[in-house]
């Protein structure tokens, strides 16, 4: 299906809208969609980090050279798939994936979680405790005291479980 | 217990029941991991990936839980088997076309299931009913920590658990909440979820994940960023954030439609169920569309003599491999829309009361 506004690429971004009580449908490409101010759902492609972090790097020729030595694979490989070849990679490539990654990953550049071995359970009455006493925290800051009083017997139940 | 068990039912993760289950249809959890001692899968030779498919079946079938598992060899499965596992949420579209030695082990729930040899050497996904991330993470957990004491996935001071893909790299969490938004979609309010959840960065998907339509109003939510985060607060940020405020959004417009619309809203609903009710032969993207409305319907009590399990379960039954499964055998697409124009019918029909 073409974009009905430019005519020329194709439509990805199908719109309903429901104007004066009449549905409207609309079958926008990309472009067109976010001229019109529709904010379209983009997924981070890789591709475009991948792409965005080698303009932005002086030393590419320095960069192509570099191969893993226990898999083979080299950046620009890399670049073209997405995938690496082997955990060696994360440092051999080192510098130029720590960008990528960055981007990626939404500023992140250290693991927070778990490591191996190591055991991470959700207590689901914990978990409502500190629920509830979020509410209750928000409840009395909008001095809402009906609810707070019964989020705090809530509490109350839960503690004598 | 094999495949062909599983065709006259669902998997119990898609009964009803569970929390928030007007809006919330399932909760699941998928961890990337990959064996230290190989190669990524971009990089090992067929030889490697099978010595991956022993270690890890080996490791899965050797554990407590891995008892209550069957395992299907995918490479050695014949199409319509695939599509019946992409169809079932067992496995992913990448493994049913991908090549060379790959399976997925799966427990007689459905409720979990171990892929081997997709994109990653392991991908371990864990589904429950309704909104329930806690009990989906606690049993992920049990099985993570089952196999971490047999085998060691590559680890890096830094980086986490280490992905063949950087965008998984870290707790390789992936997070996904299935949400029935019809309401959101009808009223175009749908764009604001998106824009929200871009700036939040999580994906929103379609039916099937990655790189599938939203058809039938179902959408997909899931986390984008997987390191620099805890296995707790990624978890946190749906419980608490997230997943909440779109369901309260999604049942306050049903409300409005409710109040302000109700004739529009009813046309929408009945016309669904006429049409399903009558059809001869139908597609499966047109069945999808009017089960969307019809299920609307019934959460919003519009309907009331057709319950929302036989809804639910009609949404997977009622695809084409499920179809061919049922019947034996291939068929081309003009039967299968007879076949299932028929099927659906019949389920209808058994779900309405009887006249005296």
């Amino acid at each position: 299906m073409l974009c009905q506004h430019c005519k020329k690429r194709t439509a990805t971004v199908h719109l309903t809208d429901l104007v004066k009580g009449q549905k409207r449908e609309r079958h926008l490409c990309e472009e067109c969609a976010s001229q019109e101010g529709v904010a379209v759902q983009q997924h981070v492609s890789l591709n475009d980090v991948l792409n965005s972090f080698l303009m932005s790097q002086s030393n590419v020729q320095e960069l192509a050279k570099i191969k893993c030595p226990q898999c083979g694979m080299s950046f620009v490989e890399f670049r073209s798939q997405g995938l690496l070849g082997c955990p060696n990679d994360y440092d051999v490539f080192d510098r130029a994936l720590e960008s990528v990654i960055e981007r990626a990953q939404d500023g992140h550049t250290h693991h927070t979680g778990k490591a191996p071995g190591e055991v991470v359970r959700i207590d689901p009455v914990h978990q409502e405790r500190l629920r509830l006493q979020r509410e209750l925290r928000e409840a009395v800051e909008k001095e809402d005291y009906e609810l707070a009083a019964q989020l705090r017997d809530q509490l109350g139940e839960l503690k004598s479980q | 217990m094999t495949l062909d068990d599983l065709v006259h039912s669902s998997g119990e993760w898609l009964a009803t029941g569970g929390p928030l289950n007007d809006v919330v249809i399932s909760s699941r959890i998928r961890l990337a991991r990959n064996l230290t001692a190989f190669h990524f899968l971009s990089k090992a030779d067929p030889a490697e990936r099978g010595d991956i498919e022993r270690t890890l079946f080996e490791a899965i079938s050797t554990s407590e839980f891995g008892r209550s598992t069957f395992y299907v060899d995918i490479d050695k499965s014949d199409a319509l088997d695939r599509q019946f596992l992409v169809e079932r949420h067992l496995i992913s579209r990448q493994h049913a076309e991908g090549e060379g030695s790959r399976g997925v082990a799966v427990s007689a729930t459905e409720t979990l299931a171990l892929m081997i040899n997709e994109e990653d050497h392991l991908r371990i996904q864990v589904l429950r009913r309704g909104m329930n991330l806690d009990e989906a993470w606690n049993e992920m957990s049990q099985v993570e920590t089952a196999l971490e004491s047999v085998v060691d996935f590559a680890y890096h001071r830094r980086y986490g658990y280490l992905t063949a893909c950087p965008t998984n790299v870290g707790t390789g969490l992936r997070v996904s909440v299935m949400l029935h938004l019809p309401a959101l979609k009808v009223t175009g309010e749908i764009e604001k979820v998106f824009r929200a959840a871009k700036e939040m960065r999580l994906a929103i998907r379609g039916l099937y994940g990655e790189g599938t339509d939203a058809v039938g109003d179902f959408f997909q939510v899931s986390n984008q960023v997987t390191l620099g985060q805890t296995e707790e607060d990624i978890l946190s940020g749906f419980k608490d954030n997230v997943i909440p405020s779109v369901v309260k959004y999604e049942q306050e417009t049903r409300r409005a439609l409710r109040q302000d619309k109700l004739v529009a809203l009813d046309d929408k609903v009945w016309r669904a169920l006429g049409l399903l009710e009558n059809a001869r032969a139908i597609s499966s993207e047109e069945a999808l569309f009017l089960l969307s409305h019809l299920r609307m319907g019934v959460v919003l009590g519009r309907i009331k003599h057709i319950d929302l399990e036989a809804i639910n379960e009609l949404f997977m039954a009622a695809q084409s491999a499920h179809l061919q499964k049922r019947h034996g055998g291939k068929l081309d697409g003009e039967h299968r829309s007879i076949v299932r124009a028929d099927f659906i019918r019949d389920r209808l029909g058994r779900a309405r009361p009887s006249p005296n």
